[in-house]
């Protein structure tokens, strides 16, 4: 399947990466970790696509094994109309360039004794951009500025940088490289939420200027709503819910979508107390439940969960893993 | 209302080559009985230091620099470090957002519970693992009996919490302290945790001091807020008045800049700038370099404390009550 199609700048389908868990003296294989099984979804241009769940569900294998971090055993990653998955060394490099990735921690992915202004040239010299170091520190200054720095700041380290500064300097060293794609893996994760809004703020405004798209990994639906245009929820392993961002929190098909949306704290005073809407643990992606993954949890299971395997069926806008999406409507919570 | 613990002037400081830096400058408060108080802030604002310093456990080389700390009518401040540390184990007890700084990861959990116990009280192995059992119970840890026997490595991340309650609850303090206690958790399993809190809190009737920087969970949990910036209390309230009715700049800032209130193609009400470190706090009010109601005093002159209403204080030069 290829895309000719201006409209999807990545289509995933099919993604399976699964992590052979070996064991004794001859490393023989007794089981995979199941990170990620038959994930699809597409992102359009300047779009935003959020990718949802908990712990273990697999959202960041997923991001990882699209900028082959990982090495899916099956599946078609095809950006800008070529397979990702398909590509030999030299051409997944120049392809590299068009999709980037801001991590959680910018401090681990940071080089402590470089200065920032020669990590974020650093792409730009592979990738031939800029003719000169002069030029190259010209861009860096005006990437810093882009990202509301102070460009004065291009030779200092990154420890003399706070969490929220590190994390801008992270983006601007992935636009440095012009990328169309962005894979943010919990990047607002680890930040206050007064400086999360300054960087979600950023994001946002980089997208509308840039025509950026975004695969944005998080566990936190609060920053999703505010950011996302579309939504896929996993859990262990597969997507159970996608779709456009407002029906998704308007009126979630999946109870596993239901539920996590439910568990959020409100901070509205008269709403409190309630009930914790999923009970018991994830259980482990080496070996999940069998028919539905989630109907150990799940607080309408039927008996048919328990053996068959649900298949995604499209609700509006996009589609759920459950046996009830097709049965009957949603209800709204 | 009566106090358990009453915290007056507390500061708390670390050494440097510049002199001492101070991470807790000045907080007041009370925890009264059966309430859940919460210190919230973003970090930095020196609320976990705050709970540490009432525990006397601030890292070393940290100390408390003056100020008093009474439970119950107790200094605290001025106590040997034997009876200190017997508080602390049956008086007063902390559950961490990583419950394995506490747990012992070759020891079973049942018997690190046991040796709590029989640590603080004249009883029996087998008593004490009877009360075990039932605290596991009350914790809400399915199959208590075989969960006695494992290892913290063999339980999820949420049962290594209840374990950790369960060891907190075990010498019946007066006060718990939970420093930042669903942060490392899913979200499913941190609202299993939160309403596991409540309901102990309820059924015990005991004092709270609850240490987050989300506003969500202390909406959840909390009777009164009191809200940390820059080693300072800013504003104190009652739950409901603070999230429905802010006073402080900073506090109406926080609750504004949660992206889930955030209306659909508008952008995200940000706070400028970060918090400044303690060697870059300005010498009026701290939150003057970010705040967009400054005036000319708050460069120069600390706020005093105000008491606009019952119940309610702030440190602000320019709150108008017109909320947020």
């Amino acid at each position: 399947m290829s895309d000719a199609n201006d409209d999807v700048l990545l289509r995933v389908s099919g993604l399976r990466t699964w992590y052979p868990i070996k064991q004794g003296l001859l490393r023989k294989t007794t089981g995979y970790v199941q990170a990620a099984t038959d994930v699809g979804f597409t992102i359009a241009p300047g779009e935003t696509l959020a990718l949802v769940g908990e712990s273990g569900c697999g959202k960041s294998t997923v991001g990882r094994s699209i900028l082959r971090l990982e090495n899916p055993q099956e599946g078609e990653v095809f950006f800008e109309g070529r397979d990702l998955l398909a590509l030999d060394e030299e051409a997944l490099r120049a392809a590299r360039q068009r999709v980037q990735i801001v991590f959680q921690d910018p401090m681990a992915s940071l080089d402590p004794r470089m200065r920032i202004r020669d990590q974020i040239a650093e792409g730009m010299h592979s990738f031939g951009i800029g003719a000169d170091d002069a030029e190259r520190g010209e861009r860096v200054a005006r990437l810093l500025e882009r990202v509301q720095l102070d460009p004065a700041a291009m030779d200092r380290y990154p420890h003399e940088f706070s969490g929220g500064q590190r994390q801008r300097i992270c983006i601007a060293r992935a636009l440095a490289v012009e990328p169309r794609l962005i894979v943010c893996d919990e990047s607002v994760s680890a930040l206050d939420v007064s400086i999360q809004a300054q960087i979600l703020n950023l994001l946002r405004e980089l997208q509308d200027e840039l025509g950026l798209s975004y695969l944005f990994i998080t566990h936190d639906l609060s920053v999703v709503k505010y950011l996302a245009h579309q939504v896929a929820v996993m859990y262990l392993g597969k997507i159970v819910e996608q779709g456009p961002t407002e029906r998704i929190f308007a009126s979630p098909a999946h109870p596993y979508t239901q539920g996590l949306l439910a568990a959020i704290p409100s901070i509205d005073p008269d709403r409190r107390g309630g009930a914790p809407p999923v009970l018991g643990d994830v259980p482990s992606p080496s070996d999940p439940p069998a028919g539905c993954h989630f109907h150990t949890r799940c607080p309408r299971v039927m008996d048919r969960c328990r053996r068959e395997v649900p298949s995604l069926v499209p609700v509006e806008g996009g589609a759920s893993r459950c046996f009830l999406s097709s049965e009957d409507p949603p209800e709204n919570h | 209302m009566s106090a358990v613990l009453e915290v007056r002037d507390l500061r708390t400081a670390f050494p440097s080559s510049g002199g001492p830096v101070p991470v807790v400058d000045g907080v007041s408060f009370d925890l009264n009985r059966g309430e859940v108080l919460a210190l919230v802030g973003e970090s930095g604002s020196g609320k976990s230091m705050t709970a540490l310093s009432a525990m006397r456990l601030v890292p070393k080389p940290g100390r408390v620099v003056s100020g008093s700390v009474r439970l119950d009518g107790t200094e605290l401040l001025d106590l040997p470090v034997t009876e200190m540390r017997r508080v602390r184990g049956a008086r007063m007890a902390m559950i961490f957002q990583e419950p394995m700084t506490c747990l012992n990861p070759v020891v079973r959990v049942g018997e690190q519970v046991i040796e709590a116990i029989q640590l603080h009280e004249d009883v029996s192995k087998a008593e004490a693992r009877a009360r075990t059992r039932e605290l596991f119970v009350e914790v809400g840890i399915p199959d208590p009996e075989a969960r006695l026997d494992a290892f913290p490595h063999q339980l999820s991340g949420g049962l290594k919490q209840r374990v950790m309650i369960a060891m907190a609850l075990s010498t019946r303090p007066e006060i718990l302290i939970a420093d930042e206690p669903t942060t490392a958790l899913d979200v499913t399993v941190q609202a299993q945790i939160l309403a596991l809190l409540r309901d102990l809190q309820r059924d015990r009737d005991a004092a709270i001091l609850l240490i987050t920087h989300d506003l969500g969970i202390v909406n959840e949990l909390a009777d009164r807020v009191a809200v940390m910036y820059a080693g300072r209390l800013v504003e104190v309230a009652e739950r409901r008045a603070l999230l429905s009715d802010p006073r402080h700049p900073y506090t109406q800032g926080l609750l504004r800049s949660i992206p889930a209130l955030a209306r659909p193609g508008e952008a995200l009400p940000e706070i400028p700038g970060v918090v400044p470190s303690p060697d870059q706090w300005p010498a009026g009010c701290r939150f003057a370099t970010r705040c967009p109601k400054r005036i000319d005093r708050c460069d120069t002159d600390f706020p005093e404390e105000t008491a606009p209403a019952e119940g309610r204080r702030v440190w602000c030069h320019v709150h108008d009550g017109e909320g947020a």
